[in-house]
């Protein structure tokens, strides 16, 4: 399928899931909070440039805004967490043009440790920065320490259980192909 | 000159960051304030379009506990009727006023009452709001009351054509003057985030004889609501050994999980109010 097409369906299938699935159950805890939605910015190819980012991760934050009323809540914690995600990248690719032989990040393409590393810093940005801002409106601070780990916590889960269920291929490219 | 557009170039990408995380922040911190955005009328059509689609599928999983709550609320206005009432004394008369006019011809009318489907909700959130179906166009504007069939369910804060955004109850922001069936004191509710299905009732002195199930109603103090709508029943009661003031867990008449039909209340003498009491502040 035509990768940019792949990324629009991409898109609006983790803003539906993400309201009318994730944020519709039953919470158990004020803390758990489950969200997902921001594990499309994380899939996004390698060779989106870094401005590209930037502007998707916003745009996509504003869209789950305004179905949540919140404008600018998760927008801000998206275009972050699009930002700071290529020097991670760079940070932590196994060896050199990884990310030219492999579309976008993933177990088989970064291998498991610095995919697990990469996953897991960007949703504690994400997440952390998405209640520091809900902290600076109202809540103490233990809501926020509380808060960050859990959803952090609860995403972590969410996360491993997508990468479960929707392994994605990763084809190996050459310069020949 | 060159020096500026050299800078720009080199750190276009960190720049333009900046640029998008203050639109967002300035989103935010206006929306929190005034509950206004940018595109926020045509995001409210699209959002609610969505929705509307959605809950016609999630409407009949619901469908049983709505009947229930509609078939209870027709109960109690049955009872309500004047037909009800007949004594074998025929000296005494029940009347029952449902004049809308007074002598003058002047309408005396104050609620109006229209029902509006709700369309898209969120209860596990901090801020939760409801998106109805019914909008500018059919006579909903920012500041109304919402009430479902069980009780008291939030205020309009945004509209735009045919959707209104309703504040619940179960914000962070929302506050409602409430009061004691009772013994009849005033106060406030407020959410503390915790549960979606209880709200805190605070400011309550202890010298007030308050007990488990009692029932906290709207006070008809605020603009919004109508006196007398059930708010929900009190679950416990906690005293703040710091002060002299109770601290009142309340659970609420209306079961978010499920509310689909709502009633906006329309308060048509609420503009004279309003407009007498801010001239007074302004006097003073």
């Amino acid at each position: 399928m035509n990768k940019l097409l792949k990324n629009i369906i991409r898109f609006i299938l983790f803003i539906l899931v993400q309201v009318f699935v994730l944020f519709q159950v039953k919470p158990l805890h004020q803390f758990i909070v489950p969200y997902l939605y921001f594990l499309y910015i994380l899939w996004l190819p390698f060779n989106t440039p870094r401005a590209g980012l930037a502007l998707v991760g916003f745009a996509f934050g504003l869209s789950l805004d305004y179905f949540t009323k919140t404008p600018g809540l998760h927008a801000a914690a998206c275009t972050l967490i699009a930002y700071l995600r290529p020097f991670l990248i760079n940070i932590l690719i196994r060896q050199e043009g990884a990310e030219l032989n492999y579309r976008s990040p993933s177990i088989t393409s970064m291998g498991l440790t610095p995919y697990a590393t990469y996953i897991f810093i960007l949703t504690f940005i994400h997440n952390g920065y998405l209640v520091f801002l809900e902290w600076l409106d109202f809540g103490t601070f233990s809501y926020f320490i509380g808060k960050v780990l859990a959803t952090t916590g609860v995403s972590m889960l969410l996360i491993f259980v997508v990468e479960l269920l929707f392994f994605r291929k990763e084809k190996f490219r050459t310069n020949t192909a | 000159m060159r020096n500026i557009f050299l800078f720009i170039r080199r750190y276009f990408n960190f720049l333009f960051f900046l640029v998008l995380q203050i639109i967002a922040l300035s989103f935010l911190f206006r929306y929190n304030k005034f509950h206004e955005a940018a595109f926020m009328g045509v995001a409210n059509e699209i959002t609610g379009r969505v929705g509307a689609q959605y809950s016609n599928v999630e409407y009949y999983f619901h469908l049983k506990k709505t009947n229930e709550a509609l078939a209870s609320q027709n109960e109690t206005l049955l009872n309500a009727l004047k037909d009800n009432i007949q004594s074998p004394d025929t000296a005494s008369i029940f009347v029952k006023d449902t004049l809308s006019f007074d002598s003058l011809g002047n309408n005396a009318r104050k609620y109006i009452w229209r029902l509006a489907r709700v369309v898209n909700k969120s209860v596990s959130l901090q801020n939760n709001y409801l998106t109805i179906h019914r909008g500018e166009k059919q006579g909903v504007t920012k500041d109304m009351g919402v009430t479902g069939p069980d009780g008291a369910v939030g205020i309009v804060v945004n509209t735009s054509e045919n959707f209104a955004v309703v504040m619940t109850i179960l914000n962070r922001r929302s506050s409602i003057s409430a009061k004691l069936k009772r013994t009849g004191e005033i106060t406030k509710i407020h959410w503390d985030g915790d549960s979606p299905e209880f709200v805190t009732m605070t400011n309550l002195p202890v010298s007030v004889p308050v007990a488990k199930g009692d029932s906290v109603i709207t006070s008809g103090y605020s603009l919004a609501f109508p006196p007398g709508i059930l708010i929900g029943t009190i679950d416990e009661v906690v005293k703040d050994p710091a002060s002299n003031f109770y601290r009142l867990k309340v659970k609420t008449a209306t079961n978010f999980y499920n509310v689909e039909y709502v009633y906006v209340v329309d308060n048509m003498q609420a503009e004279e109010q309003k407009k007498l009491e801010e001239a007074t502040r302004r006097n003073q």
